[in-house]
């Protein structure tokens, strides 16, 4: 069986990780503490922590339960939220396509905004890495973000109901969303598809279970892939002029 | 109240629905080659979707009962600001929060 540790490059995936257990522990801490106010047991969040890992996600479900929308509406816009992780699963690919089935399984479910960040960037900077040090690396990376996740998880689920409504942290889950949008906004398109979202979101608040959300999210992506291509076009035929 | 059996159906379609859409690609495509066009859609699907769910929380905030406030509006404008300009999470959390304190403390 072929090795697919390599101990340096394993270590500064490590090194490279730990800085985001400063933005993984509040989030994890925060979600603990909300989920317990919306009526979750410890064992119930900490389920829902560790079997979707997916902060975002799980906010917006505890959110449109809070707000009784039905079932599959929840289902829907919550994974609509984590569409994002099929767009790093494509991207990593052709990095870690080559490895066996069940340590593709693990990868996928490691997959997490820190841990794609950080090793797409670490293979672009370098090419010649093998496949032993490409793993090594994105397993490094996920050493210290994961278990931070259910660990600070845990601790907000046990310290939940203790928090005074005047720390007012009902806002909490809005800000931590507006400052990761903050730095996705990255071209004109993503401005564009953000503005829509926004506008669509609030022109259609009137629709029942959230659904306004789901007209936000597919009008913000085709405005986003439109506006991308009106940019190819005009930087195209700038080109040929 | 969240009712205890809808709550285990989303957590067990949202875990089987969060791994399917991680090993999507990485697992069952492999190196096949994805369309331009939906690479295209995916890539402004955080973008799309997460304005969208706080555009409703900022203008009409459960805890003042749906009524517009200026400490939470002014503490929503700063984050986004200095997560735009400093690209830095915890920068526009930081600062983000300190601003509804303060709104909330000197608006009561």
């Amino acid at each position: 069986m072929p090795s697919y540790y390599d101990r340096s490059t394993y270590l500064r995936g490590v090194k490279d990780g730990l800085p985001f257990i400063l933005v993984v522990a509040p989030f994890a801490l925060l979600f603990g503490v909300v989920a317990t106010e919306a009526g979750l047991t410890v064992f119930e969040t900490m389920t829902f922590s560790a079997v979707v890992i997916a902060g975002a996600a799980q906010f917006t479900a505890l959110q449109l339960m809070n707000d009784n929308a039905p079932t599959v509406v929840v289902i829907a816009s919550a994974l609509a939220v984590n569409l994002r992780m099929a767009m790093y699963s494509a991207s990593l690919t052709p990095h870690l396509g080559a490895l066996p089935f069940w340590r593709r399984a693990f990868a996928a479910y490691t997959l997490v905004d820190q841990s794609y960040a950080l090793s797409t960037l670490e293979y672009e900077k370098n090419p010649d890495m093998t496949l032993a040090q490409k793993t090594s690396y994105f397993f490094g990376v996920i050493t210290p973000v994961l278990p931070n996740w259910y660990l600070w998880s845990l601790i907000g689920a046990m310290v939940g109901q203790s928090i005074p409504p005047e720390l007012a942290l009902d806002f909490a889950v809005p800000i931590t969303f507006i400052a990761m949008i903050g730095p996705m906004l990255r071209t004109g398109a993503h401005v564009a598809a953000a503005f829509v979202s926004v506008t669509c979101a609030i022109l259609f608040a009137f629709l029942p279970w959230n659904l306004g959300l789901i007209v936000a999210g597919v009008v913000g992506m085709m405005t986003g892939a439109q506006v991308e291509l009106w940019q190819e076009r005009k930087s195209g035929s700038e080109d040929a002029s | 109240m969240i009712d205890k059996s809808d709550l285990w159906i989303i957590i067990i379609a949202m875990g089987i629905g969060s791994f399917g859409l991680r090993f999507l690609f990485l697992g069952l495509v492999g190196d096949r080659e994805m369309p331009p066009w939906v690479l295209r859609h995916l890539r402004y699907t955080a973008v799309a979707v997460l304005p969208g769910l706080v555009a409703p929380l900022v203008l009409w905030p459960a805890a003042t009962n749906g009524q517009p406030d200026p400490a939470r509006m002014a503490a929503a404008l700063v984050t986004l600001g200095v997560g735009y300009f400093t690209k830095n999470v915890l920068a526009a959390i930081f600062s983000g929060a300190a601003t509804l304190y303060l709104g909330l403390f000197l608006l009561g």
